[in-house]
């Protein structure tokens, strides 16, 4: 890897080309169905994107995350509704006019064009003059490190190189909405943490719209300004990340979100079901003074350098805990307890009860009496 | 030690020995053998009595009209197979492409005269070309057209064989470029319509440079296919008329009783012009070729 996004981006903004002229737009999906065939992936949807924000769509494969980002880029035009970008209908508006870029999965480069070419593709279709199509791809090709390989093919380039060449396509066209189709999961894992920040610091930098698709919550997580958290083609919750964690809409939310994700178990009334982060319970070899409290034995351990992931078998649950300290082993006999205020209670609907609602204290008496079983 | 030392060395041979032994004995040889009957004028009835002449053969070639004629007879067919059968099978490639039921049952259609004779396709067309009483002609009447002479006349006996192998071969060629036109990722025409690509930019830019390792494929197992044309030529005119459609390979068959040493002196001039078409293709195009 020569020189990353993240070096430049700090570096002199004039130089880039990209400065100046940043258009912004939001984009709106009112009332949008897709139907493949006779199968419906996404029905009434209404969803909006803020001008300049970094979205995530996450939710599990087969979501309609990736359904409803190609709507927005046109490529799979919605069967009925309407999507709008900067506040205009673009149903009808093919792909390549509406103002979008796109980073596909696997890059989607054009193999027998250099890099020079792939880059300056769009722009020559544009009819953008020669002079400011070659300013703009030396500027750009310098932005995310690619100068020195600009006549190469991208047959020659490595994967992380390969994912510039898409990065640099997308941004010479100074798209007011950047599309990002899980772009990093085709990197290792090393590279990917690295490129999560080079794009935030690229988002920061161009201050367009980012609508970023990907399964892997921790992504979401790390970039987002905005979660769209999506599961069998509903938008289960729209937050910001830490709205998203600490208060889930609903025990699917709660349940995706978070590694591992947040413990739940049956109180046995209404159909409730209760639920608390792994990080915090407490562990301990005496019976702690908690709201919730059970004894537990220790399944497995996972030690993780900085934390310590124990799974905790109760007579009625099997538990996640993650400790920041390290101080028991498996098989071992520990108490396991929760404090009042870290608990969450859903309704029988899969919905998150608020804080305020009446039967809290109703359920919380009867999450005591589970207590040291 | 040694012995053993000695085995390895050997072993990459002994293993290649059956092949080459093939090679050496199908290929090599008959070749060999061929490039020295050139050389003699070959006595059929007494082999003793076979003589060493030298290039004469060649110098007897170059020097006679007979064979730049068959050669320019060939040159058209070679032209005239290898572009149409390009253009049309891309085109209809092209239509193809798109996965369905309707189009597999048009492309195995399509593919059906490459798993029949040729000999029986030459027959079949041949009567079908017949002036007075074939399809063809009544066709072209009946819509009002000017009929042909087809495979009588001089002026248009080679083109109807141009035809005749064009519709044998365009299903194979269609097969191909289908199946690489079905490799391309769409994902890579969706990345050029968001970069505002036309649909001709599309083929011109993306398609054609995508499946031009197959295109380049076809134009030279043609090129060299079409300059061995003989079995359409045999059957459908036997050369005529008048020479019209004696190709080189006709034109070797010819000499086989009278003079095996002038027909094997053309056999090897054939096999320079291949080989040299095969040369210049690779010269001129291999850099246009994008293998991955």
């Amino acid at each position: 890897m020569p020189r990353g996004l993240r070096q430049e981006a700090s570096g002199n903004d004039g130089n880039t080309g990209l400065a100046g002229g940043v258009t912004l737009a939001s984009i709106e999906l009112v009332q949008v169905t897709k139907s493949f065939d006779k199968n419906v992936v996404i029905k009434d949807l209404n969803l909006k994107i803020e001008d300049g924000k970094f979205t995530v769509l996450v939710g599990p494969s087969g979501c309609g995350k990736t359904t409803l980002m190609r709507m927005i880029a046109g490529l799979d035009p919605q069967t009925s509704g309407s999507v709008l970008i900067d506040g205009k209908d673009v149903t009808r508006i093919p792909p390549g006019r509406r103002g979008v870029a796109m980073v596909f999965q696997n890059y989607a480069i054009y193999p027998t064009m250099s890099v020079r070419e792939n880059i300056e593709f769009g722009l020559k279709n544009n009819k953008v003059p020669k002079e400011e199509r070659i300013r703009l791809v030396e500027s750009i090709s310098e932005t995310v490190g690619l100068r020195p390989y600009l006549d190469r093919k991208p047959s020659t380039l490595s994967g992380g190189q390969r994912q510039r060449v898409a990065l640099a396509r997308a941004m010479v066209k100074k798209p007011a909405v950047f599309l990002m189709d899980e772009p990093l999961s085709n990197l290792d894992a090393k590279l990917r943490v690295q490129m999560r920040i080079e794009l935030i610091e690229l988002h920061k930098k161009l201050g367009t719209t980012f609508v970023y698709v990907t399964h892997d919550q921790v992504e979401a997580m790390s970039m987002a300004d905005t979660i769209v958290l999506m599961n069998q083609g509903e938008i289960q919750q729209e937050a910001p990340p830490e709205v998203i964690y600490r208060k889930p809409g609903n025990l699917f939310v709660a349940q995706f979100i978070g590694v591992p994700p947040m413990n739940v178990g049956e109180l046995g009334a209404d159909g409730v079901t209760f639920g608390f982060r792994p990080e915090h319970a407490v562990l301990s070899a005496e019976p702690g003074d908690f709201h919730y409290s059970v004894r537990g034995t220790i399944v497995t351990r996972e030690m993780l350098g900085s934390e310590t992931i124990y799974q905790v078998r109760t007579d009625r649950h099997t538990f996640m805990i993650k400790c920041t300290e390290d101080r028991f082993s498996a098989d071992q006999e520990v108490f396991m307890g929760v404090p009042a205020d870290k608990l969450f209670f859903f309704g029988a609907d899969g919905n998150r009860l608020d804080e305020r609602d009446q039967r809290i204290a109703g359920y919380m008496n009867a999450l005591r009496v589970q207590s040291h079983g | 030690m040694d012995k053993r030392r000695l085995w390895e060395a050997v072993r990459p041979y002994v293993m290649i020995l059956p092949a080459m032994a093939g090679i050496i004995l199908f290929v090599i040889y008959p070749v060999l053998y061929l490039v020295k009957l050139s050389f003699y004028k070959y006595n059929l009835l007494n082999a003793s009595r076979s003589k060493f002449i030298g290039l004469d053969n060649f110098t007897q070639i170059f020097t006679r009209g007979d064979f730049y004629s068959a050669l320019i007879n060939t040159v058209v067919y070679t032209v005239g197979v290898v572009l149409l059968t390009l253009i049309l099978s891309l085109l209809i490639a092209v239509w193809l492409s798109r996965k369905s039921r309707f189009n597999a049952v048009v492309q195995a259609g399509i593919f059906t005269p490459h798993i029949i004779s040729i000999v029986s396709i030459a027959l079949v067309w041949m009567w079908m070309m017949e002036p007075s009483y074939g399809l063809l002609n009544f066709l072209l009447k009946s819509l009002g057209l000017p009929t042909s002479q087809w495979l009588q006349s001089s002026r248009t006996a080679m083109m109807s064989i141009i035809i005749v192998s064009v519709w044998q071969g365009i299903g194979y060629y269609t097969l191909i470029i289908v199946a690489a036109l079905q490799s391309i990722p769409p994902s890579i025409y969706e990345a050029a319509a968001l970069d505002n690509a036309g649909k001709f930019k599309m083929f011109y830019k993306i398609t054609l440079p995508l499946i031009s390792p197959q295109l380049f494929f076809i134009l030279i197992i043609m090129t060299i296919g079409s300059f061995k044309v003989f079995d359409t030529v045999k059957i459908m005119t036997g050369g005529g008329p008048n020479n019209a459609t004696t190709t080189l390979v006709y034109y070797i068959y010819e000499f086989r009783t009278t003079s095996i040493g002038y027909a094997s002196a053309t056999g090897v001039v054939l096999m320079a012009i291949i080989a040299l078409l095969t040369f210049v293709y690779f010269r001129l195009l291999a850099r246009k070729v994008h293998y991955q």
